[in-house]
């Protein structure tokens, strides 16, 4: 299948990205992975006009740990995040780097690309939005530096302008008795998940002192389940209490039906993972080793 | 009417020789390798990003070519299923496919013997569950994958043995 014809513009740094863009207006498209981006072109969903390629600047792929943050790079592979030891000492950002798509996937896809489209089923922003994350756009202007949670707006919608791009995503690392997991549930590997769960959970004791619990796709956007963590917070963690969290947690799911399952099923299917997420969190939470993976059906 | 396409100028090494093309942008990498280059080992076969039928290395990585424009290849070392043999000699990874059967109809088979590479590259003594991530994006619709897990496992033993580089 090939794509509508485009332009091509190979830019040698994010200023000349953001350049280009402002000049060439609303038909030019940035190309970061192109994981999502090419198969839409081929489906000929997505039609731009111009292509401004990100891929061969230098300097836009790293993972640095800066005053008790982790920096990403834009263009960071998932890939290079899975293996990189600084993003290692937030198991929830190696649940999700490890378990998206395939390796294939993975060694082209990008962290900042994955922000930027907003997809509905995409992994970061659900797993982000349990953490403290601001995401740093770039403009012609100058920066500005949004929360993710303002930075996401609707569906395939975020807050950066036409001629803005991500230029950096700082998360800060949650304390010593904070433990996270993320778990999705797929059918393959290469495909979207039908649900997923993202719990990043503080402790005190056995006390929660605070819990962040995000769903996602079961809604246009990754969804934070207030119910469920009031649920918990500032309680005695128990497992009949873990169960309330949970049911509390998909009420906030909004579903849609589709060929992955109906809007029923997905309610309940995001109950089950916020669950085992919360387990699994608290038990990294109290420094226990605990190895997630995604549940495949 | 509709201009004429761009032209893009590319270099690339493929399988260790250099070539140099004019391309229009829209031209995937798996087009690229099979169109241009007629190379057609590497196959295409849901050109959705899903199977990986297509899958190469780019620059060591394993890539889905379907899912990468040409022109992004400028610069990069690109291995396919037809570098994997040397001197009329098979890899220890197409000599595994070959003596564990690993294979049916044989569409999927370069595709997993790249990704099989990517993984050896990196791992020379992976474990099953290591095995089956590493090839989680690639699909066989024949084997039922027992076959296959058997002859990457025994092309580690292989390589592993034999001190080979890749």
């Amino acid at each position: 299948m090939y794509p509508r014809a485009f332009t091509y513009h190979r830019a040698g740094s994010l200023r000349e990205a953001v350049t280009v863009l402002s000049q060439l207006g609303e038909g030019a498209k940035l190309l970061a992975g192109g994981q999502s981006l090419i198969p839409l072109m081929k489906l000929r969903f997505a039609n731009p006009v111009h292509l401004v390629d990100l891929n061969f600047i230098s300097g836009t792929s790293y993972v640095r740990e800066q005053d008790g943050a982790l920096h990403f790079g834009p263009l960071t592979r998932h890939a290079e995040i899975e293996k990189s030891a600084s993003a290692a000492r937030v198991p929830i950002l190696l649940d999700c780097a490890a378990g998206i798509a395939d390796v294939q996937v993975r060694n082209r896809g990008t962290i900042g690309g994955s922000l930027a489209e907003a997809d509905p089923s995409g992994d970061w922003a659900t797993v982000l939005l349990t953490l403290s994350c601001e995401v740093r756009c770039a403009g012609i202007s100058g920066e500005r530096s949004l929360k993710l949670n303002d930075f996401l707006k609707d569906a395939y919608t975020t807050a950066l302008a036409h001629d803005e791009l991500v230029s950096e995503i700082v998360v800060k690392v949650p304390s010593g008795n904070s433990g996270g997991a993320y778990i999705a549930f797929k059918r393959t590997a290469p495909v979207y998940p039908t649900a997923s769960a993202a719990v990043q959970l503080t402790v005190e004791g056995d006390r929660c002192k605070d819990i962040a619990i995000a769903l996602g796709c079961v809604g246009l956007l990754p969804i934070r389940a207030r119910e469920g963590e009031a649920a918990l917070r500032g309680q005695q963690i128990t497992p009949k209490l873990i169960e309330s969290a949970a049911d509390a947690a998909c009420a906030a799911a909004d579903p849609q039906s589709d060929m992955r399952g109906s809007a029923e099923y997905k309610r309940h299917l995001v109950g089950a993972l916020v669950k085992r997420a919360i387990e699994a969190a608290l038990q990294r939470a109290r420094g226990q080793q605990v190895e997630v993976s995604h549940i495949y059906a | 009417m509709p201009e004429a396409p761009q032209k893009v100028s590319i270099q690339l090494r493929v399988n260790g020789k250099l070539h140099s093309r004019e391309v229009e942008p829209r031209l995937l990498l798996v087009e690229f390798l099979r169109e241009d280059l007629e190379l057609t080992g590497t196959h295409i076969g849901c050109d959705t990003t899903y199977c990986g039928a297509c899958t190469v290395l780019m620059s060591g990585a394993a890539v889905k070519s379907c899912t990468v424009f040409a022109v992004q290849a400028h610069g990069a070392e690109i291995t396919t299923v037809e570098g994997l043999e040397k001197d009329g000699e098979l890899h220890p990874i197409q000599k595994a496919f070959r003596d564990c059967y690993g294979l049916q109809c044989g569409y999927c088979t370069p595709g997993l013997m790249l990704s099989a590479l990517q993984l050896l590259k990196d791992n020379s003594n992976p474990n099953q569950k290591q095995i089956r991530k590493a090839i989680a994006g690639n699909t066989c619709r024949c084997t039922g994958y027992q076959n296959i897990f058997k002859a990457i496992d025994t092309a580690a033993a292989a390589m592993r043995s034999s001190g080979h580089g890749d």
